[in-house]
């Protein structure tokens, strides 16, 4: 217990507070604080989205309520809050109002790992990156649970979408997951951080990251992979029957989950707070962070707003036999080569505590596995691409595909 | 039992695996049943938090709750008439007599040293971590055998079940 208290705690202990109020009251404030985080930067993520996805489309975005529209959501907020709460009578009372808590709680959830600074984190759990995955598939269930307890044949597609779109893409994830784990020889997200001291794990692993990247695109369901809520086949998808705040918690999940896997990335890929001047003090490695999974979640938003939907046999075929071959593949080979790299003397047996002259031959060799399988990927995919243009060879069956495919 | 939150966190951990047991037993909605079989589970990952086993936490919850629950779920969802099971289940009396039977058993073992020591003496200062767990798996003086034959299985089983699923035709 006396280990536990420290800070905060022990402020409280010695100002004369019973020693189980202090650290209940200091976790307290510890909890609040990390939950914090997210709620607050909800709101702001929002104005992001909406602005950047209105420049892509050359317009001006939201521009009415405060500066350049910074306060829009705040007024979304209230609007939300202010209509009526309703639940069809149809429904599963209990499990349609849990839903969408769920759904955002498990968005949530995945901050309590996340390491914001080298000394502020909620947890630094020894499985933190198994966590992130377990929390994850709670998510699922609470999309599966608001198209079920909706008791609409459309919110019910949505959440069969969800079962083979959420769970494939969850085997990928897990196996460029798995690379950053080995490289680091820790599941905890604050070792995993340290560990790219010497090196980013972007440069050690660079299809990791791709894989990763697409996978987590697909996980929080947005284009091209948006079709649990794809608006001209399913009206709306599993979140049909909502409005309301609850239908504003889903939304809001989905806008969080897009800006945490960017914070993800950046810690197992980018060095999480690491950069210049990062040890002078703690809020220039909070804003290195900040950075990184910021400009990360630039780009999804980038992505979603440029590219058309995938059907749905082509987002499986695209999981099941190019992304899940290609992500085990990579996983033997990366673990293989630094293995033999590890025995030959040439790398660090231990990362954690390598510097940057003892990876460099590291680095360059897997340098070269990395850049010879994206090589002949590319020259996969361009064969298929033939294959494909090939049997739509008829111009007119092809432009009505790219209709079709589109939103 | 002194009240620490340990205990307290083995109460309520007692009190989702025991409700949602009894809920998956009591209702007549399979896809509640479900529902309550996922609250039963995450109050055994609880266990396992409490017993310093957070890796085994984190499996029970992203294996069963991430992929065997939402399996079932899936499963119940192609099923006709979700919400209102007609049927009653009428072997009361043999089910009654098992379930005693194994509780006894159970009770016996627990509280009985007949498997070996179970003084609360007996549990080890020493709490293995993740890392240990990991080298016990693949050490030669440790559980590799094991390991591999349980992987093998579990591969079997994958190309068995895709082998079933296979389309002659294609």
């Amino acid at each position: 217990m006396e280990e536990l208290c420290t800070g905060l705690c022990s402020v409280l202990a010695e100002s004369g507070a019973d020693a189980g109020l202090a650290l209940f009251l200091s976790l307290l404030v510890g909890v609040l604080l990390v939950s914090g985080v997210p709620l607050i930067t909800v709101i702001l993520l929002i104005w992001i989205e909406r602005k950047v996805a209105a420049r892509i489309q050359d317009r001006i975005g939201p521009n009415r309520v405060g500066p350049v529209g910074l306060l829009q959501t705040i007024a979304d907020m209230i609007k939300l809050l202010s209509k009526e709460d309703i639940t069809p009578t149809a429904a599963d009372r209990v499990l349609y109002n849990a839903a969408p808590l769920v759904s955002f709680a498990s968005v949530v959830l995945i901050w309590a790992v996340i390491p914001f600074t080298p000394f502020h984190y909620g947890v630094d759990l020894e499985i933190g990156a198994l966590y992130f995955v377990a929390i994850a598939s709670f998510g699922t269930l609470a999309i599966m649970a608001a198209g079920w307890a909706s008791n609409n044949k459309y919110a019910l597609l949505g959440a069969f979408r969800v079962v083979a779109l959420l769970v494939s893409y969850e085997v990928p994830l897990v196996f460029a997951l798995l690379l950053p784990v080995m490289l680091a020889g820790s599941m905890s997200l604050l070792d995993i951080v340290n560990a790219q001291t010497g090196m980013w794990f972007i440069v050690l692993s660079p299809l990791a990251f791709v894989i990763f990247y697409i996978s987590s695109q697909a996980e929080t369901g947005r284009a091209p992979f948006d079709l649990i809520e794809a608006e001209s086949e399913l009206v709306a998808g599993f979140n049909i029957e909502y409005s309301g705040m609850k239908f504003g918690m889903f939304f809001a999940a989905e806008f969080l989950h897009v800006f945490t896997n960017g914070i993800i990335m950046a810690i197992l890929f980018f060095g999480g707070w690491l950069g210049p001047l990062y040890y002078e003090s703690p809020l220039i490695a909070f804003a290195w962070l900040g950075a990184k999974g910021g400009l990360i979640y630039l780009t999804t938003l980038w992505l979603r707003n440029t590219v058309p939907r995938l059907r749905i046999d082509q987002i499986m075929a695209f999981n099941w036999k190019f992304l899940v071959p290609l992500s085990i593949a990579n996983l033997i080979a990366v673990s293989f080569a630094l293995k033999l790299l590890q025995e030959l003397g040439w790398a660090p047996r231990d990362l954690l505590s390598a510097s940057f002259g003892e990876l460099l031959p590291t680095t360059v060799i897997l340098l070269i596995i990395n850049g010879a399988m994206i090589l002949y990927l590319l020259g996969v995919l361009r064969e298929r691409g033939r294959e494909a243009r090939r049997e739509s060879h008829d111009p007119r069956a092809a432009i009505a595909n790219v209709g079709a495919a589109a939103d | 039992m002194e009240l620490n939150a340990i205990s307290i966190g083995f109460v309520v951990f007692s009190i989702f695996t025991l409700g949602g047991g009894f809920g998956v037993v009591t209702t007549r909605n399979l896809f509640q049943g479900t529902i309550w079989l996922m609250v039963s589970l995450f109050g055994v990952a609880g266990y396992f938090i409490l017993l310093s086993a957070p890796f085994l936490a984190a499996v029970q919850i992203l294996v069963y709750i991430g992929a065997i629950a939402i399996l079932i779920i899936f499963a119940v969802m192609l099923t006709r008439s979700v919400a209102r099971i007609k049927e009653r289940y009428i072997r009361i009396l043999p089910s009654f007599i098992a379930s005693l039977a194994l509780f006894l058993i159970l009770l016996l073992g627990v509280t009985i040293p007949i498997f070996g020591a179970h003084s609360p003496e007996s549990i080890p200062e020493y709490v293995a971590s993740t890392r240990n767990l990991g080298t016990a798996l693949v050490d030669e003086n440790g559980f590799v055998v094991p390991f591999l034959l349980a992987s093998v299985l579990l591969t079997a089983a994958m190309i068995g079940a895709i082998f079933i699923a296979r389309d002659e035709n294609a």
